[in-house]
């Protein structure tokens, strides 16, 4: 058996009980709601914790509601299954349902939820790995080595953000709620990432992330696509996620984000700006994604699965296709289906 | 660090079972070390294989995965609630039937993964039943039997005898499902 280290555990009822519990030692607490991230990770010692304090009896943090203008809030604990089978979501935002319903397998979107899945631990080759294998190469910087692996001249850690509801909800421009002790504070979802793979969440250590919003829908239209190994369990080595609003024959706003292709979720500022303003058609969306490939933050390295120039080639496939399906051109399957 | 025990009552297949555990043990490990259920199996124990799937309040979840402390109140099922009585549950007839296991250690999760599935969808199509077995690894079969057998299970659940699996499931003249009449 693969067992979990000595923890203490408490069940708090209450966000105001939670945040009081984590402040007390925010260090070497860690927050658990789903546990399909944490546990594997503490089961392999990655992550560590004296404390583990769960946020499933909660009850105000689970569940979707809509909001005073017309969106959704979705609450912190609320499962992947549960969002990927709300009608809301399936009929407002139905690009989210895809991309949370190829969230690793059935079993864990029963278990996991969409809190946990925005503030997924960074994943590496080199670390993500048991601990005699971490220990046989001395660890690496994620950890208590000295080094990168993926890039040992570097002086930061490269491991990559996962979550597949992350570009989607980043590109909706979903909101999220942080809460201490000391108080609420509601920011874009972007700003809860940071371009590292050590200290990868602006969130800090005190804080309870309890809500996503997202806004009222208008008209757009959303699209979302994802690359893996297998058409289940793995992680995703590239998502694409698009929402783009169009008046009449022209763009007038687009979202186009990247995910799992460096430490944080990349917004496709070039092509974005290339599409702004002009219809999407064949020829917009072959230069939009050939800069999307070159663009800053989606370059990928090797420390997931497939070779990195090829994942870096798919990231051109993949906008493109992602922008067809928007605009309603035919396009060809690339990967393993996903159930939609 | 000392370790917080738990003592509690968990609900396994209809039956209290009371249980005294460490609070950092899973549900896999109180289910197989404290209840004594061990049709449960252990595989790759992070969530990957399936092979430790039970149903709690229904849902098809991994109990390697779950702390047990957080099972209390909470209706559990594993492999050894399925039978109804001394029969054979209708997926488990299937199985047997159609051959869908091999070394059968992956067997008592795609059993529990395919009851979570078939209480929400009694006639899933291959589609839905390859879907809601994505989370479970089988390293010997090659997923086709384990397949139509769910899609057989579902057919003696629902009644419906006559959509039988295709043909070249069928190995000699028995008709899975149908009780065999000695000469």
């Amino acid at each position: 058996m693969l067992r979990l280290p000595v923890f203490g555990f408490y069940q708090p009822s209450t966000i105001e009980e939670a945040t009081r519990l984590l402040a007390e030692n925010p260090a070497s607490t860690r927050l658990v709601a789903g546990g399909t991230d944490l546990w594997p990770n503490m089961k392999r010692r990655h992550q560590v914790a004296e404390t583990v304090i769960s946020l499933r009896g909660i009850a105000e943090l689970t569940g979707i509601r809509e909001t005073s203008d017309g969106g959704l809030a979705i609450g912190a604990t609320t499962t992947l299954a549960a969002i990927a089978s709300d009608l809301r979501v399936g009929e407002s935002y139905r690009a989210l349902a895809t991309a949370v319903n190829s969230i690793s397998s059935p079993l864990v979107r029963n278990s996991g939820t969409i809190g946990g899945n925005l503030c997924l631990d960074t994943r590496c080759t080199y670390y993500n790995q048991n601990e005699e294998w971490r220990r046989s190469i001395d660890y690496c910087m994620k950890e208590v080595g000295e080094i990168c692996w993926v890039a040992p001249s570097s002086p930061r850690c490269w491991a990559v953000s996962s979550g597949d509801s992350v570009p989607i909800l980043c590109a909706w421009g979903a909101e999220i709620t942080l809460v201490s002790k000391d108080g609420a504070r509601t920011l874009p979802l972007a700003e809860l990432f940071r371009d590292d793979g050590i200290d990868y969440l602006s969130k800090r250590p005190d804080e309870i992330l309890t809500e996503v919003r997202l806004p009222a829908p208008s008209g757009e239209r959303a699209a979302f696509w994802k690359l893996r190994r297998r058409g289940s369990i793995d992680f995703g080595v590239l998502s694409v996620a698009a929402v783009g609003w169009c008046g009449g024959e022209t763009t007038d706003r687009i979202e186009i984000w990247l995910g799992s292709v460096g430490s944080t979720p990349v917004r496709c500022d070039e092509s974005i700006a290339a599409l702004i303003g002009k219809p999407i058609d064949e020829d917009t969306i072959a230069e939009a994604a050939a800069l999307a490939r070159k663009g800053e933050g989606a370059s990928p390295l090797g420390n997931t699965d497939f070779l990195p120039q090829w994942r870096g080639k798919m990231i051109e496939h993949y906008v493109a296709a992602v922008l067809r399906e928007m605009a309603g051109l035919p396009r060809e399957r690339l990967a393993p289906r996903h159930q939609r | 660090m000392k370790e917080q025990r738990h003592t509690c009552t968990l609900r396994v297949n209809g039956e209290d079972a009371a249980v005294v555990f460490a609070v950092h043990h899973t549900l896999l490990e109180v289910l197989r070390e404290e209840v004594g259920l061990t049709g449960t199996k252990h595989g790759c124990e992070l969530g990957e294989c399936g092979t430790c799937t039970v149903l709690i309040d229904g849902k098809a979840v991994l109990s390697c995965l779950e702390l047990a402390v957080e099972c209390e109140g909470r209706e559990i099922e594993t492999v050894e609630g399925l039978m109804i009585g001394n029969e054979l549950h209708p997926l488990q007839s299937a199985f047997a039937d159609l051959g869908a296991a091999q070394c059968g250690y992956c067997t008592p999760g795609i059993l529990m993964a395919a009851k979570g599935l078939l209480a929400e969808n009694p006639s899933p199509s291959r589609d839905h039943v390859i879907e809601a077995l994505g989370g479970n690894l089988c390293r010997c079969t090659g997923y086709h039997k384990i397949l139509e057998a769910v899609e057989w299970g579902a057919a003696i659940l629902r009644g419906d005898l006559a959509s039988r699996p295709p043909p070249e499931v069928f190995h000699g003249d028995r008709i899975p499902g149908e009780e065999v009449v000695d000469a």
